[in-house]
């Protein structure tokens, strides 16, 4: 007992191969052409400075992809809290010798990338706590002094994000957590009384925030107040998103952004350049192949027999499409201004490579599905 | 022992396998609630993304080019002004100027300030800038000097980084080549006031300029053209990226006056040797106006610069009234000019005949009021000729009386006195032409005898304009044909009216009896203008003098025999002087009005003799005004 053992046989290389998810490889291809195209056209019909680069790190991205989703699962099992640790370790580098951003402590230079902990830390809290809960029994979930560990283990990379300061990865951490913790079966009203304290603490945490941060809350709330000013990168962005129509003004048309009426457009405000050029049509269909991966995602999870590979998949796909959702719903006005990347398709190094390794890790959860972890 | 601890470890292992059940229930069925959760959550973004494109699409896509598509003005080309044989009386020269557009410069201020070490430029017009600039949209330029040197063009864009959101461009500065001369006739263009904005678009744009006064004025629909449009993509600073479309600007249409460009400058100048004078010479038979000057005048190209706060105080101080067009707005007591009007009443009354005589004593007795004649040993027995000729007034002082002021006044308006004339030139004023209603409405005051007597020389509540002057004379020579005087020849290629004037009901020999009576005044020896003759006699000319009195002769004065000329000059009587030429089918008139002259002989006389011997000389009338002449 403890020690390993498999219910399946070892798989051979190629077997391994054939057992990858070519859908949601496939997917994951069409999305990044998606990317490439917008950022083609962000640099008016031209492949420098944006496509090429972005391109090159996807390639490098799908290899290590590759490479990540055929190394066994019981590797990632054992290998969870060390990663986790290391995660912790890079966020109070940060903390010394980060680089200093947007008015936020967010990059460690490692010379061939600008790294950004914060980002891999999301996956590191989802594989910890997949980790942690995989040996959980229903009764041990329904202990209050059981899930001590966990939210220390959320709240942790939080608090050191907040430092930073970043409300909205911090932000992304909590609920990535919390939706392994529901998967895991945590009791619905714990789930419950955080919302409502979340909501209480609301003019608390008004109190504490950075006055850019206000300035964004009040901006979305009106952006039209103040059109020059604050709100200028929502109203831009929605008057690119409406000018677009049904079909949109066509391949490199997007007077908005061609033009720099839209801010940031080749990294935050992408999807807007997209559906400004794209239309509605081209909007939809971005909108679909996020939904087909985020389905690939869950039956992927449902699959698994092992507790860490479903809370794994399925927290990694939960950590994915947040960030699809909030780039989405800050670009078109439905959230205030929070600097999140569309995975796959912004341009920049960590949120790709973020999104690829979560990928990588979701794919070896599908090969291994059958494999036993542990016993409990 | 054995069978108890296996049977144990099945149950151990039954509740193992149903507890690893009950966790892949409860998993499975959150994960598919988080599933639900993720694909309503792209339900919400898909509804958003078609309320925006679809349902708020228009709004946004007007929105989307109201920020990609800036139109921009083009200002029309003004305009020119040009006298009848073509010459340009106003142009438009190119200048270069310098303009700020306010969003762009951060602080104005400052960037007026860097300027100004650039360039000259005055507190006042930084002021100016500043104040229109809180008046004005923050993205509109606004013209901070113009008529700037090429030297200091070069300064400006060498410095350009230093000055943020200046910059320079040739625009349109309206000039006058004949200056002084026709400053009053052309007036002048001045930046639109704000109650002038509005209705024309075109008015908005930095630096336009429209007219303020005189033709510039009348005609500034006409010259002032059509803007046209650029519509220009920009990006987010506001700089152009293409041209997407351009209307071309329509130029405003010239206008050709009647007006002798060259005969203008000579009455300007031949006034100026008086210290305040006016004058008009119009063709007798069709009303065009050939010269129309009013001395002292202003130079209409220091008001299309900047006109300086102490040059305008200046010119309002200036006892001449350098900014009224006198010729038009002065009111003068006609005096003995009005003698002929007296004199023809009194013909178609029939209390005047060839023959009859009045003897003057050197004054005229009615009741107790005693009515002086200029000449206080009298002039003994004068029939009409004379009586205009020597400028007799006891004999029009006897003859009132029997013709009645509603014959004199009568005949004055038929004449063209008392009335607008609709001229282009609004400063035109009516004058007056008093009469028994007038007196009582006006003054409530019954009319006397004593009244009559004083308005047949042209004295008491009578006042003319020299225009209405001029205009009366050529009624009288032409035939009795009712001319009004008319300056703008043509608009454009619209070609005005040949009017055909009507005829007043007189009779022939009555206008040939005042007409020799004028001949006389002029060319014979007793005559009181003989010396202002014109020896050449093809172009001989007739005329009357007359002298205004400003202020009443006091018994005192006449006693002492105090000279008028001895008067300080505002207390001086006006000089008058109306005439015509050639004496046989006389084709021009001219009114001549120095103010305080002393005189009409003395003043006006000899610059009527100049303008008409000028006028011959120059003959314009022989030049018609046709659209095809336009080319």
């Amino acid at each position: 007992m403890g020690s390993p053992l498999t219910i399946q046989s070892e798989q051979n290389f190629l077997q391994k191969i054939q057992q990858l998810n070519w859908g949601l490889v496939f997917l994951i291809l069409c999305v990044s052409a998606v990317g490439f195209t917008a950022l083609y056209s962000a640099a008016g019909g031209s492949f420098t400075p944006w496509a090429s680069r972005q391109m090159m790190r996807f390639a490098v991205g799908l290899v290590g992809m590759f490479i990540l989703a055929l190394i066994d699962i019981r590797w990632w099992y054992k290998l969870s809290w060390p990663i986790y640790f290391l995660g912790l370790l890079l966020l109070v580098a940060v903390e010394f010798m980060g680089h200093i951003g947007m008015g936020a402590q967010r990059w460690i230079n490692l010379g061939f990338i600008q790294l950004q902990p914060s980002e891999t830390m999301k996956i590191a809290v989802v594989m910890a706590l997949a980790h942690y809960f995989h040996t959980a029994s229903l009764e041990d979930m329904r202990r209050l002094r059981f899930l001590v560990v966990p939210a220390l283990i959320v709240l942790a990379p939080v608090a050191l994000v907040l430092l930073q300061p970043d409300l909205g990865t911090s932000l992304m951490i909590i609920m990535a957590g919390a939706a392994v913790l529901f998967m895991a079966g945590a009791p619905l009203w714990i789930f419950i009384s955080a919302g409502t304290l979340a909501v209480l603490s609301v003019p608390v945490a008004w109190h504490f925030m950075h006055d850019y941060q206000k300035q964004r809350v009040l901006t979305f709330l009106n952006p039209e107040s103040d059109p020059l000013g604050a709100g200028y990168h929502i109203t831009q962005s929605k008057i690119a998103l409406g000018s677009g129509g049904i079909e949109g003004k066509g391949f490199l048309q997007g007077t908005q952004s061609r033009l720099n009426f839209l801010p940031e457009k080749q990294t935050d405000f992408i999807f807007t350049l997209w559906a400004e050029e794209w239309g509605l049509f081209g909007g939809c269909f971005l909108l679909a192949l996020f939904g087909l991966i985020f389905l690939y995602g869950l039956s992927i999870a449902l699959r698994a027999r092992q507790n860490f590979c479903r809370y794994l998949a399925l927290g990694l796909t939960v950590n994915f499409s947040l960030y699809v959702f909030i780039n989405i719903a800050m670009v078109m006005g439905l959230i205030p201004v929070v600097g999140a990347p569309l995975p796959l398709i912004s341009y920049g190094g960590t949120s790709m490579l973020t999104a690829l390794i979560g990928f990588g890790l979701i794919m070896s959860c599908h090969i291994y599905r059958d494999s036993k972890v542990t016993r409990i | 022992m054995i069978k108890s601890t296996r049977k144990r470890m099945r149950a151990r292992e039954k509740r193992r396998v149903r507890k690893e059940a009950d966790n892949t229930k409860v998993f499975s069925r959150r994960a598919l609630f988080i599933g639900a959760l993720q694909m309503s959550a792209l339900a919400v973004l898909g509804g958003r993304l078609a309320w925006l494109q679809v349902a708020q699409g228009q709004r946004y896509k007007r929105l989307s080019d109201k920020n990609r598509i800036s139109v921009k003005m083009l200002a029309p080309v003004r305009g020119e002004i040009v006298d009848r044989f073509g010459v340009p009386l106003a142009v438009n020269n190119r200048s270069f100027r310098v303009l700020v557009i306010p969003e762009q410069a951060g602080d104005l201020q400052i960037s007026l300030r860097a300027l100004q070490k650039v360039i000259d430029l005055d507190e006042e017009r930084i002021e100016d800038v500043l104040a229109r600039a809180k008046k004005t949209a923050k993205f509109a330029p606004i013209e901070v000097k113009d008529g700037l040197t090429w030297e200091e063009v070069a300064r400006i864009e060498v410095r350009l980084p230093d000055l943020p959101g200046l910059f320079t461009d040739t625009g349109q500065i309206r000039s006058y080549p004949f200056g002084v001369a026709t400053a009053h006739v052309i007036g002048y263009v001045g930046a639109v006031s704000k109650e002038e904005l509005g209705e024309d678009p075109v008015l908005s744009l930095p630096g336009f300029k429209i007219g303020k006064t005189g033709i510039e004025k009348r005609y500034d629909r006409e010259m002032r053209g059509e803007a046209g449009a650029s519509e220009v993509e920009v990006n987010v600073v506001g700089r152009e990226v293409r041209e997407l479309k351009r209307t071309a600007p329509k130029p405003g249409k010239r206008v050709m006056l009647t007006l002798d460009g060259e005969l203008q400058r000579f009455t300007q100048e031949k006034l100026a040797e008086r210290r305040s004078a006016s004058a008009v010479v119009l063709d007798a038979q069709t009303g065009a106006v050939y010269a129309l000057a009013s001395y002292p005048a202003f130079d209409p190209n220091v008001f299309t610069h900047n006109l300086s706060i102490p040059m305008w105080e200046e010119l309002l101080a200036d006892p001449g009234h350098p900014l009224t067009n006198k010729a038009l707005a002065g009111q003068y007591p006609p005096a003995s000019t009005f003698k002929m009007i007296t004199a023809l009443a009194g013909l178609k009354a029939g209390k005047i005949t060839r023959d009859r005589r009045v003897y003057c004593s050197g004054h005229y007795q009615y009741g107790d009021d005693r009515f002086h004649c200029w000449k206080a040993v009298g002039h003994g027995y004068m029939n009409v000729i004379e009586a205009l000729m020597e400028s007799c007034d006891t004999y029009f002082y006897e003859l009132s009386t029997e013709i009645g002021i509603e014959n004199i006044a009568a005949m004055a308006r038929e004449l063209g006195l008392g009335e607008r004339f609709g001229f282009e030139l609004s400063e035109e004023q009516p004058g007056l032409v008093p009469d028994k209603n007038w007196k009582m409405g006006h003054l409530g005051e019954v009319w006397r005898p004593g009244d009559t007597i004083v308005n047949s020389i042209g004295q008491g509540q009578l006042l003319a304009t020299p225009l209405q002057l001029a205009v009366m004379t050529a009624r009288m020579v032409n035939g009795g044909y009712a001319v009004k005087p008319w300056i703008a020849g043509l608009v454009g290629e619209q070609e005005r009216e040949r009017e055909n004037w009507p005829k007043i009901e007189m009779h022939k020999g009555h206008l040939a009896l005042v007409k020799e009576g004028m001949d006389r005044v002029v060319n014979d020896r007793k005559g009181t203008a003989y010396s202002s003759r014109i020896e050449d006699p093809a172009m001989a000319m007739g005329g009357k003098t007359g002298t205004a009195q400003v202020r009443k002769i006091t018994m005192a004065q006449r006693m002492a025999g105090i000279k008028n000329e001895e008067l300080v000059w505002k207390s001086r009587h006006h000089g008058l002087f109306v005439g015509y030429a050639p004496l046989k089918e006389p084709r021009y008139v001219t009114a001549v009005v120095v103010e305080h002259g002393v005189g009409g002989s003395i003043s006006a006389a000899p610059v009527a003799h100049d303008l008409l011997l000028e006028t011959q000389k120059r003959n314009p009338a022989a030049k018609i005004l046709a659209a095809s002449a336009a080319e």
